[in-house]
């Protein structure tokens, strides 16, 4: 289920200007990967190029390479609605379909990729919520709009309706930065369990959540004002909060520097 | 309110009382012009009524069911052709309308590059405000020789349908009938509901659109997913709109349709005859009986158009409904 993602020499760009500048790094299938940084380094840009999210963005490119288990995901001959089907997103805010149902959120994606048998969709409905921990607060009502449910609920049908189609990878930008404590703890216990059969990848703000959920820890950062965000390391989590490497994550880590 | 800051002294209260002062008055302005409407609506109604009573008295047996239109000489009249036209090209109208505007907007949004994009919605905008007059003038001379090709098209490769069928030498000459009504008033109509559905379709949340195409949801299955749902209320009206334009439009169907009495589906045959274009053409030589009888007519196309509305709104406050059920 699970598989590796590799960049080679990544950079991205909006128009002209480079965003995130000669990226590379291995992320390992079946383990949590947190990106860190400060705002504008570059987190989201460099995430939603993983699963070619990017170029919906007029003008924006890539250069350099993203391998999926070794297959260049920006190769000519592959399509980019394949790639979003086996790397899956979460976004920030939570954006189910606001005139579906609970059960239609979950099976929009399964719906696309030409499922219609009904009791096939009824145990894949099940199962995703099971796994994204909302099946027994909204069993009873599957039929309500899932624009109905409170904000952790819904971002938990974004998280089922993602992983109904069974993904490869799951990338979430920020899950939980619209969401109570509770909700959140929801969510990072969730990610705990899903890292068995996925491979993830969480952007936070929220150092204490990287270092709860994640394996391996990313920290980005820009140089100056205007300047391309850029990775300045990446190791176990363990090693990037108590001895990193570079002094500008440890200045990041123990809040010297925005 | 109890706390007044050092900065804000007697003066400034005082402002506040004024801006109250033009808040009332606003909200006096608002309800007036909504009673105006309500009035203008309601004297409407009562003068169609009022006018109309003598011709309906005249002949009540007959007025929905006969297809002459002679009041003045032998007194026989009735809206069953006139109404029967009227619906038929104006469905007609809207059947061949409403996929090319909605192709127009979704293209306009969803796939013209930025500035192509917003050109077009210029000029779609002024199809929209070219008076109907041009457009019946531009269908009398130049639309309706150009028809011919179409209609025998038309009546040779679909003529098994009822609609599109007649004899030889009707469908493939020069006329006047409600299909050539039908293609002006589709031309009238599309800028409209193109217009008003490009801006409902850009209405839609980015957010739900990314979340398709996250998916794995091609360009169109994203339309399918996120866009066309959440826009179904707005086009809805959109097309009731057009429908509205295209049930009461006048001048334009009365120099392009045949001007007869008789309920035929065979659209491309020359005749048909609409409510609005009966009463521009018959107005002028109308004797008293004829006058009121016209004013009947009108009266039957008002009250189909508020039908019309009446519909278009349960269903847009039907979807409005689910959508608010949302927040139980
Ligand atoms: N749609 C866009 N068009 C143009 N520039 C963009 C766009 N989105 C982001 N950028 C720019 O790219 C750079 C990186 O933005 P990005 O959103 O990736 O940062 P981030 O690390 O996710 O920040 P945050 O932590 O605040 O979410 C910023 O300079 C931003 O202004
Ligand atoms: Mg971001």
């Amino acid at each position: 289920m699970a598989k590796r993602i590799e960049t080679v020499e990544l950079s991205c760009f909006y128009g002209k200007t480079k965003a995130v500048d000669d990226v590379s790094i291995a992320i390992e299938p079946k383990s949590v990967t947190a990106f860190i940084g400060p705002s504008g380094c570059g987190k989201s840009t460099f995430l939603r190029a993983l699963n070619r999210m990017h170029e919906v963005v007029p003008g924006a490119r890539i250069e350099g390479q993203v391998l999926l288990d070794d297959e260049d995901i920006y190769a000519p001959e592959i399509d980019a609605a394949a790639v979003r089907r086996t790397i899956g997103m979460v976004f920030q805010r939570p954006n189910p379909f606001p005139t579906m149902s609970i059960y239609d959120n979950v099976a929009a994606g399964l719906r696309l990729n030409g499922l219609r048998r009904k009791s096939e969709l009824d145990s894949a409905v099940e199962r995703s919520l099971r796994s994204a921990n909302l099946w027994d607060e909204v069993r009873s009502r599957l039929n309500k709009p899932g624009a109905g449910l409170s904000g952790g609920q819904q971002q938990r049908l974004c998280i089922a309706r993602a992983i109904a189609v069974e993904p490869q990878v799951l990338l979430m930008d920020e899950p939980c930065s619209a969401l109570d404590p509770i909700s959140t703890l929801a969510i990072e216990d969730l990610i705990f369990e899903l890292k068995d059969r996925y491979t993830i990848v969480i952007v936070t703000h929220n150092m204490q959540q990287a270092a709860r959920v994640s394996d391996v820890t990313a920290f980005f950062t820009l140089r100056g004002p205007g300047e391309p965000g850029y990775l300045v390391e990446a190791d176990t989590t363990q090693k990037i909060f108590t001895n990193p490497s570079e002094k500008r994550t440890e200045d990041y880590i123990t809040g010297r520097f925005g | 309110m109890t706390a007044v800051s050092p900065g804000v002294d007697a003066a400034s209260l005082r402002d506040v009382r004024s801006s109250r002062r033009g808040d009332r008055v606003f909200s006096g302005v608002t309800v007036v012009a909504g009673a105006l409407v309500f009035a203008l609506l309601g004297a409407i109604a009562v003068f169609l009524v009022v006018k109309a009573m003598p011709a309906l008295q005249h002949d009540k047996s007959s007025f929905w069911t006969t297809k002459i239109w002679d009041p003045d000489a032998t007194g026989r009249y009735g809206v069953a052709a006139l109404v029967f036209g009227t619906v038929l090209s104006s469905v007609l109208a809207l059947a061949m309308a409403v996929p090319v505007a909605l192709g127009v907007a979704v293209y306009t949004v969803e796939y013209a590059p930025r500035r192509v994009g917003r050109f077009l919605g210029y000029l779609t905008d002024m199809l929209a405000a070219v008076p109907s007059v041009v457009y019946g003038l531009w269908g009398l001379f130049f639309l309706l020789p150009h028809l011919v090709g179409t209609q025998t098209f038309l009546n040779r490769w679909l003529g098994w349908i009822p609609l599109f069928s007649g004899a030889h030498g009707d469908v493939n000459t020069f006329s006047k009938s409600v299909f050539a009504a039908s293609v002006i008033l589709a031309i009238m109509v599309l800028p409209i509901v193109a217009a008003i559905s490009r801006e409902v379709i850009g209405q839609v949340d980015p957010a739900q659109k990314e979340a398709a195409l996250a998916l794995g949801a091609t360009r169109w299955e994203m339309l399918r997913t996120a866009v066309f749902p959440p826009s179904r209320p707005g086009i809805v009206s959109a097309v009731m709109l057009g429908l509205g334009r295209a049930l009461g439009e006048t001048i334009a169907v009365a120099l392009v349709i045949g001007n007869t009495f008789d309920i035929s589906a065979h659209v491309l045959t020359p005749g048909g005859n609409t409510i609005a274009a009966n009463i521009a053409n018959r107005f002028g030589e109308a004797g008293a009986l004829g006058r009121s009888a016209l004013i009947a007519s009108g009266l039957v196309l008002f009250v189909i158009t508020l039908l019309v509305n009446l519909i278009a709104r349960y269903v847009i406050y039907r979807s409005g409904v689910e959508e608010r059920s949302a927040a139980v």
